[in-house]
């Protein structure tokens, strides 16, 4: 098997039976992860024997497995032994209005413009908002329906089309990829499931917002995207609403899977709790994101906004196996204060004349590091193949870093390639032009910053961009004069 | 409107303005003049409140307001406006994006409420129509890849969107082909009125046979040396400025 197909094996399923005892009726796993842990989250969701052997699987390779030390961050050691791997979606707290929530909460809100009934979805309140919320669902789950579309969580997908996930789990990202992703197959919680039918066209964008059962989809997220010849999905990852969460290690796994004439295009704005102004707490947000472009003229976009998490590592990325297929990466990522990300994508060709665009933009402020690692990979087959990229870096500020790594691999000589790449500072004269013009120093960064990242945010659907424009102003809140 | 009193200010260790005096009274156009270096872009700077440069003495008030201890941000929302000698690029914000901004942010800090998108446009189409500039233009990145000319009708056309009361002029005539000339003085005269004023800081006659000025200064090392009418600048057309760095001397 040539290295081109690895990534397409497809995992083999033993059933595996054993006895065991952990007392079911616990809504938490104990402490710790060992083939019990596994076992007990397994068996929690009801799995079949298949899914719990392969998330075994997993477990042992994870367990061979070191850390990656490569990445430009740094962090105490995580104790893998002391985190919970599962526990049971908690029950809300019943909260009876927005004035028992935490008053900073809603002032972020009011700063990003989300309506109070969407407020209080978000932080729990009001059973009708929530009920609202449902029916807003079902009706949309209709539709969808109606078309042929698969639009629900992981575990109902494991239940109701298992010959799907067989088929597809793990095929994009294989378990063993990297520690993170063999972390995530042994103990997924939960996640989304989606895929379109030949030839149809998503009407409308997909997002976890509008899926009930998200809310709770804890750490270990894993996601899974088919789209079938001829059709075309755009995906809305997450909602832009800070997550005060507690976790302190995310490691998701996103899948997507385009077949012939598939279009996928993957969006997200991340804003998970960056920890405090002093680097104290905060999300370690370490996910594995990968597309394939299975089929002829396939096409994937990855858009991310990433201005949260107190350490960002992650790099969606493109597997360009269909000719003529094409893969593209637009990035905004902030950081401030002790924020630290490395991100970038890697762009694999395999078939000829595969394409692929890379436009990433990073914004340093504070005493933040943020790094670009990104790889083109033109294989030997990948006749034609052509990349252009573009990664700029914007400091704020003398105690930050912008970093650039990127990795070159030409194996056809028809190669095309472009890189290029800048390193900017917001300067003076631009804040002092708009404060002549009456903008005051915060609009003037939000104005600045936002123009700098216009490209990518362009490429988000309408209303996700309003936010996530917000969010960069926010993020970079008080990081100059 | 208008009233600076031995303004002094500084960069570094350097002087640069040694005391000017000068009254602007609602209604004036004034001309400065004054040889390279001489100091005009920097007060006019230092009035738009530039951070870089340090008020060593001196006052300035502005209807009745002492503005060196405003933010730059709140003296435009006073009504003071700098045409810039050198306009800032902006890449991926466009002028009409700008404007939007800073006409909003104006009318906040004068607790009006914002313009919705329909009246902001008219506004807008009005403006444009009085400095002859083309949409497309604004549409694009702030300033970036704008011919010299194009980025000074610019200037002028935000002049116009955000109708200040003391409007200073820094060199917008320099790049400027003839034509261009014309519309952007024409666009200055036909904002003038009795309750706003203009200082124009320009090297040459031409702009001044345009936009006539009710008084002209001299600047020279930091210090006005001398002033006049209209006239003065005829005469300087003609000598150039050794007589009055002769007469400075001699001080
Ligand atoms: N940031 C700075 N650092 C050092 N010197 C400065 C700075 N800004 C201005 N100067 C100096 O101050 C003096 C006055 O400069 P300014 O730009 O005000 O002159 P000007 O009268 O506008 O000249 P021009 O007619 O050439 O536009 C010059 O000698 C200039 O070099
Ligand atoms: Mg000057």
């Amino acid at each position: 098997m040539s290295k081109d197909n690895q990534v397409l094996e497809e995992f083999t399923s033993k059933e595996y039976e054993h006895g065991w005892n952990v007392n079911l009726e616990a809504d938490e796993a104990p402490k710790g992860l060992s083939e019990d842990t596994v076992r007990f989250i397994s068996a929690k969701k009801n799995e079949p024997a298949w899914l719990l052997e392969w998330r075994l699987k997993a477990y042992r390779q994870w367990e061979k497995m070191t850390e990656p030390m490569w990445a430009n961050v740094h962090h105490p050691q995580i104790n893998y032994q002391d985190i919970i791997y599962y526990s049971a979606p908690k029950q809300k707290k019943s909260i009876s209005g927005l004035d028992e929530v935490d008053p900073e909460l809603i002032k972020t809100f009011e700063k990003l413009g989300i309506s109070i009934t969407e407020q209080k979805r978000l932080t729990g309140v009001a059973v009708d908002a929530v009920i609202d919320s449902v029916s807003v669902a079902t009706t949309f789950k209709e539709t969808l329906g109606e078309l042929g579309i698969i639009f629900c969580s992981f575990s109902e997908a494991v239940k109701e089309h298992p010959e799907l996930i067989k088929k597809y789990l793990g095929s994009v990202v294989p378990m063993n990829d990297n520690y993170f992703a063999a972390l995530n197959s042994a103990v997924f919680s939960d996640g989304s499931f989606c895929y379109i039918p030949k030839g149809v066209r998503c009407p409308m964008e997909l997002s976890t917002y509008f899926r009930i059962n998200a809310a709770n989809t804890g750490q270990f997220e894993r996601t899974l995207i088919i789209a079938d010849e001829g059709s075309y999905v755009s995906y809305l990852e997450g909602c832009t609403a800070p997550m005060r969460d507690e976790n302190q290690l995310h490691a998701a796994v996103v899948e997507l899977y385009a077949m012939k004439d598939a279009e996928i295009k993957y969006s997200t704005v991340q804003n998970w709790y960056p920890g405090d102004k002093n680097g104290k707490g905060g999300i370690y947000n370490f996910v594995t994101k990968r597309g394939l472009c299975f089929g002829d003229h396939s096409k994937i976009s990855w858009t991310q906004v990433e201005t949260g998490s107190a350490i960002t590592w992650k790099y969606p990325s493109c597997v360009l196996k269909g000719d003529y297929s094409m893969g593209e990466f637009y990035s905004v990522a902030v950081t401030n204060n002790y924020q630290q990300a490395d991100t970038g994508t890697k762009m694999i060709h395999i078939g000829k004349n595969t394409k692929s665009r890379i436009v990433s933009k990073g914004i340093s402020a504070g005493k933040s590091q943020n790094s670009y690692r990104g790889q083109v990979h033109i294989m030997k087959r990948a006749s034609n193949a052509r990349n252009f990229s573009q990664c700029d870096s914007l400091l704020m500020g003398d105690q930050c870093g912008a970093h650039t790594f990127p990795y070159i691999d030409v194996e056809n000589q028809t190669a095309r390639i472009e890189h290029e790449a800048t390193t900017s500072k917001i300067g003076e004269d631009q804040i002092f032009y708009c404060l002549q013009r009456g903008i005051d120093e915060e609009a003037a960064v939000a104005l600045i910053v936002n123009g700098y990242a216009k490209e990518v945010l362009n490429q988000l659907p309408m209303e996700f961009a309003v936010e996530a424009q917000k969010l960069l102003a926010l993020t970079l809140e008080g990081s100059v004069g | 409107m208008l009233s600076i009193k031995n303004l002094q200010a500084r960069i570094g260790e350097k002087e640069i303005l040694k005391g000017i005096n000068l009254e602007v009274n609602a209604g004036e156009v004034h001309a400065i003049m004054g040889p390279n270096g001489s100091g005009k872009s920097t007060l006019a700077s230092v009035l738009a409140g530039r951070e870089d440069y340090e008020v060593t003495c001196g006052e300035v008030e502005f209807n009745g307001k002492n503005i060196l201890e405003l933010d730059p941000s709140d003296r435009a929302a006073e009504g003071i406006f700098l045409a810039f000698q050198y306009p800032v690029e902006i890449p991926g914000v466009s002028t009409i994006n700008f404007m939007k901004t800073a006409v909003n942010k104006i009318r906040q800090y004068r607790g009006q409420s914002p313009l919705d998108a329909v009246a902001f446009l008219q506004l807008m189409k009005e403006k444009m129509k009085l400095v002859e500039i083309d949409q497309s233009l604004l549409s694009r990145s702030l300033n970036e890849g704008f011919s010299g000319g194009e980025k000074k009708r610019n200037e002028i056309f935000q002049m116009a969107m955000l109708e200040p009361k003391l409007s200073i002029l820094d060199e917008t005539d320099s790049g400027l082909d003839i034509d261009a000339l014309k519309i952007v003085a024409n666009g200055v005269n036909s904002l003038r009125s009795k309750n706003n004023a203009t200082i124009v800081v320009t090297h040459y006659q031409r702009l001044l046979d345009y936009i006539v000025p009710d008084f002209v200064h001299v600047l020279y090392k930091g210090k006005i040396v001398k002033s006049g009418t209209k006239e003065l600048a005829k005469e300087l057309e003609a000598k150039g400025y050794d007589w009055i760095k002769n007469e400075a001397a001699l001080v």
